[in-house]
């Protein structure tokens, strides 16, 4: 697939920053807008852009299905995997307090792994779906 | 001035059941199953647009927290609509990925077209 | 006129009690703000109105992909910015792909008009009736003691303020007072994932049109 030669180094350029933007706003969620599932979102919005670049199969010797099929269950596990962790501290299923000795560093810290676990699967998620409609197509 | 009080307050409301009824018209009346998806996510924003409405504060400010600003809209409208947002693209690419199938099983995704191929098989 | 009615709802310099806010702080009305989104709500039943009569399917998407930017800007007036962000992400970029990628498939570019539209133009009128009639119940848009902001909300802001959670009251609701809620959501949104990968990731049948080598429908779903 060969594009204009604009739009492919342009989409270079572009992709390092969507990436660095959607884990601003992955570990930002705390202090202003933004969270697993935004996140998740854009970055699942940077392989789509490569994929309309680059083509679908480009797309996949970079990220590859497997991978992104095996994010869908691995955040939903994460996730449970933290309410778990907090049981085994002697609290309640996801109740962060035993995560550290401050309450709020605690709670930080169960946020950023939960939120983590959102960002895998959402992201995931919508990259699996774009690759199934799309190579559905050939 | 009373009843154009009302309207304006409330203007809000009309709007979400606008795009409430549109949306329930279009999946009534249009039989193409791709836009019956459309306007059931028209139905559902307008869901969102009604919880977001009622956590609104005039004058406030977005909920995170600063110590220069004294009023702050409600967060919980605001969590219960962003997961569903999320949700509702999910079932609606389900939704979508159904009516692929449902193209390569019968060569079309207009309602009417389906029903006559089944009655004349 | 607008101004008036906007500034009047808002309980112009009276001191809020109980709502768990900061007391005795006043609210200077701000109809700027409800002046531009109701001019953006407007846009939106007009783009609404374009969605309905528009039987170009390209046409239909692109609209809903409008609709939704309209749609975020309207959260970010509404003051939901974490809303009003996966909106603009989710609605006009992740939708408008996966529609596209569905036209693309199907081939579906414009369709007849068929039905009746008496009927459905009945429903509609009856339903936004009577939505209408419950409507004028509710409390007038954006005032500061409406029902709604007695209950739970102060313990969010008291406890951000408190240095109990993270000063994104949104986030700290999303990920730690309602975290099961939203581990649920999650697996929701894996059980989709999961669905789609079983709907469109086998092996592509013959459609009933083209000539049947494989004769192999009766297996479809």
């Amino acid at each position: 697939m060969k594009l204009d030669v604009i739009l492919r180094v342009g989409t270079k350029l572009v992709l390092p920053f969507i990436l660095l933007f959607a884990f601003y706003v992955q570990f930002h969620g705390d202090y202003g807008p933004g969270g697993g599932f935004q996140a998740g979102v854009i970055a699942a919005g940077m392989v789509i852009l490569y994929a309309i670049i680059f083509g679908l199969k480009a797309a996949q010797r970079v990220i590859p299905q497997e991978l992104v099929q095996v994010m869908i269950p691995l955040g939903v596990l994460v996730y449970a995997g933290t309410g778990v962790v907090s049981m085994l501290l002697g609290y309640k299923f996801l109740e962060y307090t035993g995560f550290a000795q401050k309450f709020l560093t605690a709670h930080e810290w169960g946020i950023l792994f939960v939120e983590l676990g959102v960002f895998i699967t959402v992201s995931g998620t919508m990259s699996a779906m774009f690759y199934a409609f799309v190579g559905r197509g050939r | 001035m009373d009843q154009l009080k009302v309207f304006v307050t409330h203007y809000n409301y009309f709007i979400t059941i606008f795009l409430m009824v549109a949306g329930l018209y279009i999946v009534i009346a249009r039989g193409n199953m791709i836009k019956k998806l459309i306007g059931l996510s028209l139905f559902q924003t307008s869901v969102y647009l009604l919880y977001l409405s009622a956590g609104k504060i005039v004058g406030g400010t977005a909920p995170i927290y600063d110590p220069a600003f004294k009023f702050y809209s409600n967060p919980l409208p605001h969590v219960l609509i962003l997961t569903a947002i999320v949700v509702g693209v999910s079932t609606f690419a389900l939704g979508l990925a159904l009516v692929v199938r449902i193209h390569e099983a019968y060569g079309t995704v207009e309602e009417d077209e389906i029903f006559a191929k089944d009655d004349g098989a | 006129m607008n101004k008036d009615g906007v500034s009047g709802a808002v309980v112009e310099g009276a001191s809020v009690q109980g709502t768990g806010l900061i007391k005795g702080a006043s609210i200077e009305g701000v109809p700027v703000e409800s002046l531009l989104m109701m001019v953006l709500l407007t846009l939106l039943a007009v783009i609404t109105i374009a969605i309905v009569r528009q039987r170009n399917m390209f046409g239909v998407v692109m609209l809903a992909s409008i609709y939704s930017f309209l749609m975020a800007s309207v959260m970010m007036v509404l003051d939901a910015v974490d809303v009003a962000m996966t909106e603009a992400s989710v609605g006009a970029g992740i939708s408008t792909v996966i529609l596209l990628a569905t036209l693309h498939l199907t081939k579906s570019v414009e369709y007849p008009q068929v039905r009746g539209v008496i009927i459905p133009i009945f429903v509609s009128v009856v339903v936004g009736a009577a939505l209408i009639w419950g409507t004028m119940s509710l409390p007038p848009f954006g005032i500061v003691d409406a029902p709604v902001h007695m209950h739970t909300a102060p313990t969010y802001l008291a406890a951000s303020r408190d240095h109990l959670a993270p000063p994104n009251m949104v986030t700290s609701v999303l990920a730690d007072y309602r975290s099961f809620d939203t581990l649920g959501e999650t697996a929701v949104i894996f059980t989709a994932g999961i669905g789609v990968l079983m709907l469109l990731k086998g092996r592509r049948r013959k459609m009933l049109g083209e000539s049947e080598g494989q004769g192999d429908r009766g297996g479809e779903a």
